[in-house]
């Protein structure tokens, strides 16, 4: 039965035959109910997805919490390691990743909403833009790696590299839409001063835009700071502790990678203690992030 | 500027170091199903045949799901709770994909094998072709379970990207549904979908996207074996996954890595060209 045969039936004719319209009032009754159901099903599914991975890194990542983790390296299995290095590789990476990729992004970002317009290469760039951000974060692993790798050895600062390239493409996008959202009267104001278009666009649309720019920053740390695939081929994982940035360089993810497969319990416990140290740093940082984010809608 | 370079400099970095690969086995490449290290004979047929059937059958299952989230978001749920569980949902894309890996090694992975798999082999025994594809030992692992996982982690995108073309269904319209008596449901079927249909299509193109290239949650379910198994709870491989796996063992300019390399080439170009389709489709609605 169409939904729009059965609507003009109802709407357009009074039905002839009373039994007829009841049955359909009833069918069409139904088959909406059925349809709610199945659609509060689906939500709920999805949210029981969520409950279940946050539940169970409680429940087997909460145990395993204690100094140790923060204040030993990574030992052999049996050994009482910690997850000292992996988390200060992390932190080290991440901050590179977006200290690189933070300012290329706001530019590029900058050039599509003030001076790009509806350009070819405009709109080349931001289509561009937005396939990166979704390409395969594997395959960047792979760019960086046969760019700086390839016969010059595993290093922390490829790794960070490798994530400032997912870094860019949010920025971009973040940027190009708070600076969009800005009126082009201040921008008018500010030139009418006798303000040249760089010191307006600084001065004033960066100010105004601040609250956005941010929040995506936040954002794309969130997001470069789970990223495993990346940092496979790049910084490859150190199980000493190192601070050089141009050796191979441990970080969280790649740490839970290697030990979450391993047959070693006191591993697997760790892997699980890393599992939830990210889950809520990343989860946090979202949720910062959309707080901030929400009085400017 | 930069950006346009950064995508070209990588197509080429992958074409550069695929290149001995291709020129040694030339389009035989794509149509082998030889991986053998050994004999230095890699092909690429098994990992791009596991990375389709597992992101198609990754949609099968999350595309339904993400639909139903996004009529809820927009048309049922009362403004109460509507932005904690839109929030909740987008938190599910944010969780790094590696826990997810975990997550289905651990809880799913024996969630499959003890009861889901059992069952539906039971099931199905005896019902011509739906038993040889629901076939295969039940270790929970396999190119189902690899689905599955991806679904979960594609449905917070496509769901989101519904929600958002929903609300760009002009009120009116809607408004003018209910006035003829119509029901909720039917508003949204034959209002919101034809109106949205290709931002919907091209949502549905971004989750495939995402789903070809997911590396970790994939390498932890499914198996890693290269053979195409025509069961469904079989184990196989996907270009991630197996440049995930092998490429610590390939040494700097080897014939090896040149072919995960070309392997990480084929991925770019039908992950573009999904990409640039969903991006196409989505475009129309928001100009």
């Amino acid at each position: 039965m169409s939904g729009v045969a059965s609507i003009a039936a109802v709407a357009g004719q009074p039905a002839r035959d009373p039994g007829v319209a009841n049955r359909l009032s009833r069918n069409r009754k139904r088959s909406n109910r059925v349809a709610t159901v199945l659609c509060i099903a689906a939500t709920v599914v999805a949210l029981a997805f969520l409950a279940s991975i946050i539940f169970t890194l409680l429940r087997l990542g909460f145990g395993g919490l204690s100094l140790t983790v923060f204040t030993s390296v990574t030992k052999p299995a049996g050994g009482n390691g910690g997850l000292l290095n992996p988390i200060v590789g992390s932190l080290i990476q991440t901050a590179i990743g977006t200290a690189v990729g933070t300012p290329i992004g706001i530019l590029v970002g900058t050039y599509l909403s003030e001076y790009a317009g509806k350009s070819i290469l405009g709109n080349a760039v931001r289509f561009v833009s937005d396939v990166l951000l979704s390409a395969p974060s594997i395959l960047i692993g792979l760019f960086i790696y046969e760019l700086f790798v390839n016969g010059r050895g595993y290093s922390g600062i490829a790794g960070g590299l490798a994530l400032s390239v997912i870094v860019i493409p949010i920025v971009v996008r973040t940027t190009e839409d708070m600076l969009k959202l800005i009126p082009t009267s201040l921008r008018e104001a500010a030139v009418a001063l006798g303000a040249p278009k760089w010191k307006a666009i600084v001065l004033i649309c960066y100010r105004a835009a601040l609250d956005g720019i941010t929040t995506g920053v936040l954002l794309a740390v969130a997001r470069i700071a789970g990223e495993t695939a990346p940092l496979l081929f790049t910084s490859l994982g150190n199980d000493n502790w190192s601070l050089a940035l141009d050796k191979p360089m441990s970080s969280l993810p790649l740490a839970i990678y290697k030990y979450a497969g391993s047959p070693a319990d006191d591993w697997v416990q760790l892997a699980w203690v890393g599992a939830l140290l990210i889950t809520f740093g990343v989860l946090a940082l979202n949720v910062v992030a959309r707080v901030a984010l929400r009085p400017r809608r | 500027m930069f950006v346009l370079i950064l995508l070209g400099a990588i197509i080429i970095s992958l074409l550069v170091g695929g290149w001995p690969t291709l020129r040694a086995f030339g389009l035989a490449f794509v149509t082998s199903t030889d991986w053998d290290p050994v004999q230095e004979v890699f092909g690429a047929a098994v990992p791009v045949y596991g990375t389709i059937v597992t992101s198609v059958l990754a949609l099968l299952m999350a595309v339904p799901l993400a639909f139903g989230i996004a009529f809820y978001l927009t048309e049922l749920a009362p403004p109460l709770v509507r932005r904690p569980i839109g929030t909740a949902i987008e938190l599910l894309a944010a969780v790094p994909s590696i826990i997810y890996g975990m997550w289905g090694f651990f809880v799913v992975v024996p969630f499959m094998a003890e009861y889901v798999q059992p069952h539906i082999i039971d099931t199905l025994d005896g019902t011509p072709l739906l038993q040889d594809l629901f076939a295969g030992p039940p270790f929970g692992t396999g190119i189902f379970t690899a689905a599955l996982i991806l679904a979960v982690m594609v449905v917070p995108f496509v769901a989101a990207t519904m929600r958002d073309v929903f609300q760009t269904v002009p009120a009116v319209y809607k408004e003018s549904a209910y006035g003829v008596g119509c029901t909720t449901w039917e508003v949204m079927r034959s209002v919101v979908i034809p109106y949205t249909r290709s931002s919907v299509v091209g949502g549905i193109m971004l989750g495939l996207g995402r789903a070809l290239g997911e590396t970790m949650a994939v390498t932890f379910v499914i198996g890693n074996s290269n053979r195409i198994s025509g069961n469904l709870f079989g184990s196989g491989n996907t270009i991630a996954s197996l440049v995930a796996l092998e490429f610590g063992e390939s040494e700097a300019g080897s014939l090896k890595l040149s072919s995960l390399l070309a392997l990480g080439f084929i991925l770019f170009v039908i992950s573009f060209i999904v990409l640039a389709i969903s991006r196409l489709l989505l475009r129309e609605v928001k100009a």
